[in-house]
């Protein structure tokens, strides 16, 4: 075996880069979209709305019990079919691979982060809410500025946690034919040849982004240890 | 020392409980409760543990509801169909006996949401007010610190101005010294005398019976979900008229 030779990423480092910005990009998508939906899922579950309640612990349920792989491929070659049936005459309506990653990424999520703020809602303190309530805040007001936020900053360190495992998880962009981090590595490292290299450079990155991330966790909790407590 | 209350006006009432009723599942925790706060008017309400205290000022805001006969507050009956009983509540402020203060936020953020929000004010009008409020029960150093850097008697008072800043017409305490350290008792009731002072009306669930000689206009004794004596301070301590009041006075003296 020939030694190590890290010239090539010279060359390769455009290509890696935009695969790094495309999970990057994925994974703040899937953020934004998992973080909205979800408290949108942990809320209707906390007011038990009736249907609507079991639904959503309906569709958790299921999205939490199959690898987000399988959900990926249903969506891209069954959701055009349905679209197709639905508004078309039957004939498929491609949405790309990059929607289906996008809004695929952005369902999935929604159903981890739902349970941690739904577990979250179930931790505050009931003197909160009379607080509240002796305040004449508005239930609106009451979640957004005191419930939410606290159950927030409280669950932080969790929630940065599941999305450290997001950003490793958009490696499977790759079944959808989607080039991110590790599909511009490995496909680098077929042309190439430099197996070895290729794939300690892209282990280098995730390392270096995940604990970058691990730090945020830390801080988060030791800055909450004292203001976000509950009671 | 009697005679820091100031006048009251029995023309005005801001409560009127009339045969009120409260029950949980088949327990009955509020039997046939009449009452009446007149403004200005200062009430320490007492009893043996489980005796319907809490309840009873807990449907004054309505955080409880109540099952039978009437409550009206600053003129208007509380009812389950009411659209506006946050209306009622921003004039009723709450101590609670575990503070309640929100975690999250900075003492002088606790003071400024609910002005803000429901009052309407500017966030520079709120923190005017919040820091005149902290300066008045004496923590305005502490502005920006969080709850729980806080001491219990420290934290009590902050939540005594947060209710404060809502410029409410009655305030509503439940035991507000029974979590706290003996040594810090004295710093909140302090602040509470003080208040009394100032004129505002207040119904105060309290076994502090120095407190109640000093500035109770009336003493509420309630025994099993019932008022069974309704008088002013000195009868009441000197002279209780049931065994039931003589009973429950030896035991908090003793
Ligand atoms: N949410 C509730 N559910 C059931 N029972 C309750 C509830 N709140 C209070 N009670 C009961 O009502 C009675 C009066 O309670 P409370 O008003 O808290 O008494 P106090 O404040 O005088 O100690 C007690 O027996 C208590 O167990
Ligand atoms: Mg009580």
């Amino acid at each position: 075996m020939n030694s190590l030779d890290f010239s090539i990423l010279l060359q390769a480092w455009p290509y890696l880069w935009s695969g790094l910005l495309f999970s990057l990009a994925l994974t703040a998508a899937a953020f934004v979209i998992g973080m909205l939906l979800g408290t949108c899922f942990a809320l209707v579950q906390h007011f038990e709305v009736p249907v609507v309640a079991q639904v959503v612990r309906g569709y958790i349920a299921l999205i939490r019990s199959i690898p987000l792989i399988l959900v990926l491929f249903w969506f891209f070659f069954l959701v055009p079919i349905v679209l197709g049936h639905l508004y078309g005459n039957g004939r498929p309506i491609p949405i790309g691979a990059t929607w289906t990653a996008f809004i695929t990424f952005g369902l999935f999520e929604a159903a981890y982060y739902s349970e941690i703020i739904r577990v979250g809602l179930r931790a505050v303190n009931k003197g909160q809410f009379e607080a509240c309530q002796a305040l004449a805040l508005s239930t609106f007001d009451t979640y957004r500025c005191v419930i939410l936020s606290q159950v927030i900053r409280v669950a932080s360190p969790i929630i940065l946690s599941q999305t450290i495992i997001l950003f490793q998880d958009t490696s499977l962009v790759y079944v959808l034919s989607l080039t991110d981090l590790l599909g511009a590595a490995s496909k680098l490292a077929q042309l190439n040849g430099r197996l070895v290299e290729m794939y300690l450079v892209v282990a280098v990155v995730y390392l270096a982004i995940s604990s970058a991330a691990s730090q945020c966790v830390a801080s988060l909790r030791r800055r909450y240890a004292f203001t976000g407590a509950h009671r | 020392m009697q005679g820091t209350a100031s006048p009251i006006d029995r023309s005005s009432t801001i409560v009127v409980a009339e045969n009120l009723v409260k029950r949980f599942g088949g327990f009955t925790a509020l039997n046939d409760i009449n009452l009446t706060v007149a403004k200005g008017e200062k009430i320490v309400l007492c009893g043996p543990s489980g005796s319907g205290k809490s309840t009873l000022i807990r449907c004054i805001n309505h955080i409880e509801r109540h099952d039978g006969g009437r409550i009206i507050v600053d003129g208007v009956e509380l009812t389950d169909r009411m659209a506006d009983i946050n209306g009622v509540r921003s004039e009723v402020g709450m101590v609670f006996q575990s503070f309640n203060l929100f975690p999250h936020l900075s003492v002088v953020e606790n003071c400024m949401l609910a002005p803000m929000k429901v009052r309407g004010l500017s966030r520079p009008e709120a923190r005017e007010r919040a820091m005149g409020l902290l300066r008045k029960v004496r923590i305005q150093g502490q502005a920006d610190k969080y709850p729980a850097q806080l001491s219990g008697g420290q934290q009590q008072r902050v939540a005594i101005a947060r209710a404060l800043c809502m410029q409410p017409k009655i305030m509503l305490f439940d035991e507000p010294t029974s979590a706290l350290d003996p040594e810090m008792v004295k710093e909140v009731l302090d602040t509470m005398v003080q208040l009394a002072a100032d004129g505002i009306t207040m119904v105060c669930v309290t076994h502090e019976m120095g407190f109640a000689r000093e500035v109770a206009d009336r003493v509420v004794f309630m025994d099993q979900g019932s008022i069974v004596e309704d008088g002013d301070p000195e009868t009441f301590f000197r002279a209780p008229r049931t065994e039931r009041a003589k009973g429950f006075l030896n035991q908090i003296i003793h």
